[in-house]
């Protein structure tokens, strides 16, 4: 790659507003309000926040690393 | 902050010549090539600690002063050595793709488990007193890191850091949590009350952060070594939580922990996700440097396990307590516990 001094556009970046994680939560960027599978609402307090997928986090909504634990196959996908 | 005791010849000599003021340090230089063990740990978390608030009667000057510098950098070049040495970085993996597997792979002695089922509340305080060299700057020797990336590495590397800092709200701010839970406990929140209890591993332990964090060559390891450091977190501090709860301690500790489920839930992803994979992009020759930062924070804490299993005279002939001998049988049997 050969770069010419003043000549090249500062880069724009891709920056999603959620993202998948492979085997792990779901990261939202943001202000949100999460329902959890029992119907309360949650406010989202970080500026990014991690949504339990695996259904067995102890603090539902939010991720707590459990999917960790678990055999590969029961992790989501 | 007081300046530490010493703990051999060149912390002798380095605290003696702050103690009377000296700007000649060529006596401290002298004897530093043949320093070691915790003499050396304590002398470079001692030179480290002029980057961070400095110590009472020492002068602000000596941050920068030229024979001091060379000093950290003989016993940083040592400390990078042993643990070049020490760890093993695996060859052709991809650190955004094969981290968690790699770390699924690891096995250590944990202290989050044996403060589960079983320490006493005089352990935990032990616990407690030197996990505060590190605790009471959570996230500082990170910070070093921030200027010395690229933009959008940066910019993940703050949205981390923010979340550290409390987001804003220095009520949140991780180290203030960590102060008020062991405010709590009747535990003082100054580091120099515990600075002298602290054994080698554990300021070998901060020693490498502040390096990896101070050194712009070693940015990888810093990012690599955070990418470990919060993936093993959110599940033993679960365990922290509960086993502070067992002993009945103060809800201000238990809070603490009960933040770090959450937040290193979501930060272990972003450090890996966002931040290591914009820093590849940028340099993809920090590949072995994030393998190798993550590794040295999975060694380093296996030391630390082992020394406070040892000085707690808790071991078995295994090393470990009894009680982590075994595999775990709380869990369900198709469960592999990573904590």
């Amino acid at each position: 790659m050969s770069i010419v001094r003043g000549s090249s556009e500062p880069e724009t970046f891709e920056h999603e507003d959620a993202i998948v994680c492979p085997g792990g939560p779901l990261l939202l960027r943001g202000h949100h309000l999460v329902e959890d599978p029992d119907g309360n609402r949650h406010e989202t307090s970080r500026p990014v926040s991690a949504v339990c997928r695996c259904d067995r986090s102890q603090s539902m909504p939010w991720c707590d690393g459990t999917h960790k634990v678990l055999p590969p196959k029961l992790r989501p996908a | 902050m007081q300046v530490p005791q010493p703990r051999g010849p060149l912390t002798e000599e380095l605290f003696s010549a702050f103690r009377l003021g000296s700007d000649d340090f060529y006596p401290v230089l002298a004897v530093a090539p043949t320093a070691a063990g915790e003499d050396a740990a304590l002398a470079l978390w001692t030179l480290h600690q002029l980057h961070y608030t400095g110590f009472d009667g020492v002068a602000d000057e000596l941050e920068w002063d030229p024979q001091l510098i060379r000093v950290r950098g003989l016993l940083e070049r040592d400390l990078e050595a042993r643990l070049r040495r020490r760890v093993d970085v695996p060859p052709g993996r991809s650190f955004t793709e094969d981290f968690f597997d790699w770390l699924d792979e690891q096995d250590g002695p944990s202290l989050a488990r044996f403060v589960h089922r079983d320490a006493t509340v005089e352990q935990v305080h032990d616990l407690l007193r030197v996990r505060s060299v590190y605790h009471l700057k959570e996230a500082d020797p990170t910070a070093w890191v921030v200027p010395r990336v690229g933009t959008a590495a940066k910019a993940a590397l703050m949205e981390l850091q923010y979340d550290e800092y409390g987001d804003g709200d220095p009520n949140r701010l991780h180290h203030h949590l960590w102060a008020r839970g062991i405010t709590a406990c009747g535990i003082e929140p100054s580091v120099d009350a515990h600075i002298d209890l602290a054994p080698l591993e554990i300021l070998e332990q901060n020693n490498a952060l502040s390096m990896f964090g101070l050194q712009r060559r070693l940015r990888g390891a810093a990012i690599g070594h955070l990418a470990a450091f919060e993936a093993t977190s959110s599940l033993p501090s679960r365990r922290m939580a509960q086993g502070l709860e067992r002993l009945e301690m103060p809800q201000e500790l238990v809070d603490y922990y009960a933040e770090h489920v959450e937040a290193d839930a979501v930060h272990e992803q972003l450090a890996v996700r966002t931040i290591a994979a914009a820093l590849l992009a940028e340099d993809p020759a920090l590949e072995g440097d994030l393998w190798f930062g993550a590794a040295a924070c999975l060694e380093l804490e296996n030391r630390t396990a082992l020394a406070m299993f040892e000085r707690w005279d808790v071991t078995s002939g295994s090393g470990v307590p009894d009680s982590l001998a075994a595999p775990a049988v709380e869990l369900a049997p198709e469960h592999k516990d990573v904590a």
